[in-house]
């Protein structure tokens, strides 16, 4: 660090410490009049965002930490700057406007800067380092913004899966899945999962898995609703398949797969007769036989 | 040494991956390079068996073939690319899959057809499946280069 360098992070320590709260200020105030903020965030949300973050530069620049590394190494600071982004990935503010917002603290800085009486050559220096801190917190608040938005993606996908994969009580000690939709490896795992907690939940001595909504049975398919099968085994329940349409009936048998260890049944009806002849249940009524 | 409706080459016949593309100026091209591809795939190729008037069941059959297809491209060759190209011809009207990758291609291809060969964690049925799915089927794969299937089905056999 050269001696510029490190006089003019003095100086900006300096109106760092004496104006945090005026730098606050002026920060927000810049971000209510560009219409950065968006997303639902009040004025006093973003006071205190501001406040927090001015709060660790100033104690992350009086510390011994090189200017190039004190946003990402000062623990106050980085966790200021990604619960900023973190809260506008969430409130659903865009990228260009938080990236923005936090470059936007330049300006609040220098303005503050600016009422200090320096030499040009020292306003400079200033300059630069305010530069260097806030473009490496517009790098930190991206990457952290985009991992929040891509967290809220994995976390609705989850949802998602979860809501199409219902597991539902047919009768005592009888649970069925009807599966809807391409059957891949996240997904047949969630259905692995809320299947055997409904089993123990429910105390299931037989599980329906209804592929009727699957399109498209391969060897993936075929081998994902095998492992299902047995994981259920192990739980000492039984497992029927139904919804086995012809075209499917066909394909598997040329695939070359061998399911005759499954009862499998053609329709959900049938599979829920076959289920009622294991647990020793009889229906009220003779299901219907066209 | 050829099975019927199947045929394994080996070695590089050309300076680079080793055989032509052959596919007619209909086809149309779909990356397959990520878990996601393969449901877009799944649904062109379910379209366009529709579009040339296969039944039901042989739309499942080609779709099935694709899916193995494309997943192997995706699973075992590091990702590739699906040729979708519907026949016309005067011997009738047809579906012609293409699936080529760049990956480490396929020692022996006669084995890897076997029912139950699988060098990864499968059933080791998807190349043999699919090839009784079809009625032509081809590997072209050369080690180290990577891989092709060309498959054909016809809607009135
Ligand atoms: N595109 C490819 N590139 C490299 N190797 C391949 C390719 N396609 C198939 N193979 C090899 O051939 C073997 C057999 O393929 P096949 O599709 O029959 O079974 P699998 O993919 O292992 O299991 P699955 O039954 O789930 O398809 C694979 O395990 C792999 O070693
Ligand atoms: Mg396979």
């Amino acid at each position: 660090m050269n001696r510029s360098e490190a006089s003019a992070r003095s100086i900006l320590t300096g109106v760092l410490e004496r104006q945090q709260t005026a730098i606050a200020e002026r920060w927000v105030q810049v971000q209510m009049e560009r219409g950065e903020v968006g997303g639902g965030l009040a004025e006093d949300e973003l006071r205190e965002e501001a406040d927090a973050l001015v709060a660790a530069l100033s104690s992350g620049l009086a510390g011994d930490l090189p200017v190039e590394r004190v946003v990402a190494q000062h623990r106050q600071l980085h966790d200021a700057v990604t619960d900023l982004s973190m809260r506008r990935a969430r409130a659903g503010t865009s990228p260009t406007a938080t990236s923005l917002a936090v470059l936007s603290l330049k300006e609040a800085l220098l303005a503050c800067v600016a009422e200090e009486s320096l030499d040009t050559r020292g306003s400079l220096a200033v300059a630069r380092v305010v530069n260097r801190l806030v473009d490496a917190a517009g790098a930190l608040s991206f990457e952290t913004y985009v991992e929040g938005r891509e967290e809220i993606i994995r976390r609705q996908n989850r949802q998602l899966m979860e809501l199409s994969t219902p597991v539902v009580q047919l009768w005592r000690e009888i649970l069925a899945v009807p599966l809807i939709g391409n059957l891949d490896t996240a997904r047949s795992q969630v259905v692995m999962e809320n299947l055997l907690e409904a089993i123990q939940e429910h105390e299931a001595a037989v599980a329906i898995i209804d592929i009727t909504g699957v399109p498209t049975v391969d060897t993936s398919v075929a081998q994902h609703l095998m492992q299902t099968v047995k994981a259920v085994r192990l739980m000492g329940a039984d497992c029927v398949i139904s919804g086995i349409r012809p075209g499917i009936a066909q394909t598997i048998v040329q695939l070359g797969i061998d399911l005759s260890g499954i009862q499998t049944r053609a329709t959900l009806a049938d599979a829920l007769e076959t289920a009622m002849g294991l647990t020793g249940q009889r229906a009220p009524y003779a299901p219907e036989h066209p | 040494m050829t099975h019927p409706g199947e045929e394994a080459h080996h070695g590089g016949e050309s300076a680079d991956a080793g055989w032509a593309l052959e596919t007619s100026e209909a086809a149309r091209s779909y990356p397959v390079r990520t878990e996601a591809d393969l449901l877009t795939v799944r649904h062109a190729v379910r379209d366009a068996t529709e579009e040339l008037g296969f039944s039901l069941v042989d739309q499942t059959r080609v779709v099935t073939a694709a899916s193995e297809l494309v997943r192997n491209a995706y699973v075992h060759g590091g990702g590739g690319t699906l040729f979708i190209d519907p026949l016309r011809q005067a011997r009738g009207v047809g579906i012609r899959l293409v699936v080529t990758d760049e990956g480490p291609g396929i020692e022996d291809a006669r084995q890897a057809i076997v029912d139950g060969f699988t060098t990864g964690s499968g059933l080791g049925h998807g190349l043999g499946g699919a090839r009784r799915l079809m009625h032509t089927f081809e590997v072209h794969s050369v080690p180290g280069k990577g891989t092709m299937v060309t498959a054909v089905r016809w809607t009135d056999r």
